[in-house]
């Protein structure tokens, strides 16, 4: 018979004691596991969120901010940066710095979900992760030409509910606030899910944004995110449009008449007639940019500095922002829970010693009868090390999944403030430490008991009464 | 021979810090497979001279010989696996282990030597001491004579060459004492076991061919 089975078969004749032991460590385990895995999915979710662009390129202001804004939707809206800039930053000096920029435009939402004022390109070239392009899973990509259609995240189509051929009113404002209704847009794609905190927005056609902002010139003070009103114009506004922008703007204006209304009239239900906003209203929250691969690596280093320099812009890494974010402030919250969820699991692990010490005197007999059968007083150490190590590693398993179902519990609520999804089945490697970690726990703890099994006196015990 | 104490003394020491001498046995010796009764009244050191033999107790003076080996001046680990290997013991009160089953107590008995436990072993035991259906039971789920049968497979299970029993039958109703003693003779002649059996009854001791009476071995008695 093994000395395991012996050491189970110890546990089980206390069976409620032994229960109790193993399930406040399962409490704390579970803590554990609950930091480490939320903790490893936010941080997997951020870096991943953070890989598909080079450069956030918006107005100065926190780089943190800005970057949490474009790329995570979360926080509030910063302040914008000129079209002006926009156009000089990828028809300009860094025009060949500069494989792909995406600009978007930020400051409404649709039931809670941001509204974003973007390009066909977004979709069409961007690459959310290396060498993975956003696929559409219903209907297709909003076109250039078509101002008033919309594609929308995984998530956000199935919290909103709209389908393709849906149409729905954007709400001025960033959060679930009932603010100004604007003109409605029309979905014609649902993007597949990319685990990223694009699948929490709505994406619309940017010139459709600007249209919906557009006030008379008397309602100016009413402007909106991503709008200027007439006669506000960046101080850098040039009369004459961008020329890569000038690139874009004659393939519109080639569905346009001169007054703005599209050539194809009824084609689609983007196709309304629409004013053509001068590029000096224009604004832009941010630029997603993707630098050119080709770029001597000295040039690459240095382009955030050169364009901060050279632009009344900041440009910011997001990976280098997300990561001084996670193990700055997050990495330091984390570890505090961390302590503390450790802390709780050492209490219970101290619970195990009280539990197996207090029993000891019962149990004087049955050491004394097991000695007398020819086990060594080491071997009896043995037994109540393993009863130590089994109470735990029991404990530490029903944590483990009592965690990970903690974890499921609040991965809604998770979603809902952060929009990073969590798995409750998402293990993180760094939930092995646990498996020595008890181990060496239930060690510690269970000396003590094991040391005075170990000076039993087998002639006295077997003498008293059992 | 099989068992030779020579000059075996034991004391305990007392709360006034005199010692309490307990035995005090110039020469006992026990051939192998042979089966030898001690009588004694209570108190006269029957259950102490047999934890000496056992190595559970280590005399306070003289030699203990076990087929050869002394065990008294062995190390305590080293006892513990002679005793694991060559002795068996059954207890006046069974001393089984509650939380394991029938099977499992007969099988802790081959659990500490150098060989293996053999499952098939501890079934045919059991099977000899009528329990083969009882093989899944606990403890508490049997009768006293059956836990007392148990006890007696669980001495055997090791293959000793000699049994200690401290008193039998103590604990067994009267129907079941004769059954006990039976088995026990039965068993360790089939074995070919050396049998010590400690008893104050004399309708036990009167079945063995050699009595010995500890209070004529043991010169303590005297002064007790």
């Amino acid at each position: 018979m093994s000395l395991w089975k012996i050491a189970w078969r110890s546990i089980q004749q206390r069976a409620l004691a032994s229960a109790l032991t193993a399930f406040s460590m399962a409490m704390g385990v579970a803590l554990v596991v609950a930091v480490i895995v939320i903790h490893g999915v936010i941080d997997q979710s951020f870096r991943r969120g953070a890989q598909g662009y080079d450069l956030i390129v918006g107005a100065k202001g926190s780089p943190l901010e800005l970057v949490l804004t474009a790329v995570y939707h979360l926080g509030k809206v910063p302040s914008n940066m000129s079209y002006e800039a926009y156009d000089e930053l990828v028809n300009g000096q860094f025009a060949s710095d500069i494989q792909l920029a995406i600009p978007i435009c930020l400051g409404d939402n649709f039931k809670g979900f941001r509204v974003i004022g973007t390009t066909a390109d977004m979709f069409d070239r961007l690459e959310y992760l290396d060498g993975r392009k956003y696929e559409l899973a219903e209907g297709r990509n909003f076109r250039d030409d078509a101002p008033m259609e919309a594609v929308i995240g995984a998530t956000a189509a199935r919290k909103t509910g709209l389908k393709v051929g849906e149409s729905f009113k954007p709400v001025h404002g960033s959060a679930a606030d009932r603010g100004e209704e604007h003109e409605p847009f029309q979905v014609v794609g649902v993007l597949a899910a990319t685990g990223t905190p694009n699948d929490r927005a709505i994406f619309v056609n940017m010139e459709g944004f600007y249209h919906i902002h557009t006030k008379p010139a008397d309602d100016a003070d009413r402007s909106l995110p991503g709008m200027k009103a007439e006669g506000k114009s960046s101080a850098k506004a040039d009369s004459k449009p961008p020329a890569k922008a000038d690139a874009k703007d004659a393939k519109k204006e080639a569905h346009h008449d001169a007054a703005g209304k599209p050539a194809h009239a009824g084609e689609a239900a983007g196709h309304h007639g629409h004013d053509e906003i001068p590029n000096e209203q224009k604004e832009i929250t941010a630029v997603l940019v993707v630098v050119n691969p080709n770029m001597v690596a000295t040039r690459r280093v240095a382009l955030p500095k050169l364009i901060n320099k050279q632009l009344d812009v900041q440009a910011v890494a997001p990976s280098e922002q997300i990561a001084r974010l996670l193990e700055g402030i997050v990495g330091n919250v984390q570890l505090i829970l961390l302590i503390l969820a450790v802390m709780i699991v050492v209490v219970a692990g101290i619970g195990i010693m009280v539990s197996i010490y207090n029993s000891m005197s019962d149990r004087r007999h049955e050491i004394a009868i097991i000695r007398a059968l020819g086990a060594r007083r080491t071997t009896i150490m043995v037994v109540v090390l393993l009863e130590s190590i089994l109470l735990a590693l029991g404990g530490g398993a029903i944590g483990l999944v009592l965690g990970h179902g903690l974890t499921g519990v609040l991965a809604p609520l998770i979603a809902e403030q952060t929009g990073v999804s969590v798995s409750p089945m998402q293990f993180q490697l760094s939930e092995l430490i646990l498996i020595p970690g008890l181990i060496a726990l239930a060690a510690m703890v269970g000396y003590l008991p094991a040391v005075v099994a170990y000076r039993t006196d087998v002639a006295q015990s077997l003498i008293s009464s059992p | 021979m099989l068992l030779q104490l020579k000059d075996v003394t034991k004391s305990f020491s007392q709360p006034d810090g005199t010692a309490l001498p307990i035995l005090d046995i110039p020469e006992f010796t026990v051939d192998a497979g042979e089966q030898v009764v001690m009588v004694g009244r209570s108190g006269c050191g029957k259950t102490t001279l047999l934890h000496v033999i056992a190595g559970i107790g280590r005399p306070t003076s003289g030699r203990v010989k076990i087929d050869g080996w002394d065990i008294a001046l062995m190390a305590e680990s080293e006892v513990d696996q002679f005793r694991a290997e060559r002795i068996g013991y059954v207890f006046q009160t069974f001393n089984l282990l509650p939380s394991f089953t029938a099977l499992e107590n007969v099988l802790l008995g081959m659990t500490f030597g150098r060989l293996r436990p053999d499952r098939e072993r501890a079934k045919t035991l059991l099977k000899r001491v009528g329990l083969e259906h009882r093989l899944t039971h606990k403890p508490p789920m049997l009768s006293v004579g059956e836990q007392q049968r148990v006890a007696v497979a669980r001495a055997l299970a090791n293959r000793p060459q000699l049994i200690l029993a401290d008193e039998p039958t103590a604990n067994v109703d009267v129907g079941n004492q004769q059954q006990v003693i039976d088995l026990l003779r039965e068993t360790c002649q089939e074995e070919k076991v050396a049998l010590i059996i400690v008893t104050h009854a004399p309708e036990v001791a009167e079945q063995f061919g050699r009595i010995e009476y500890l209070e004529q071995i043991n010169r303590v008695r005297a002064g007790r």
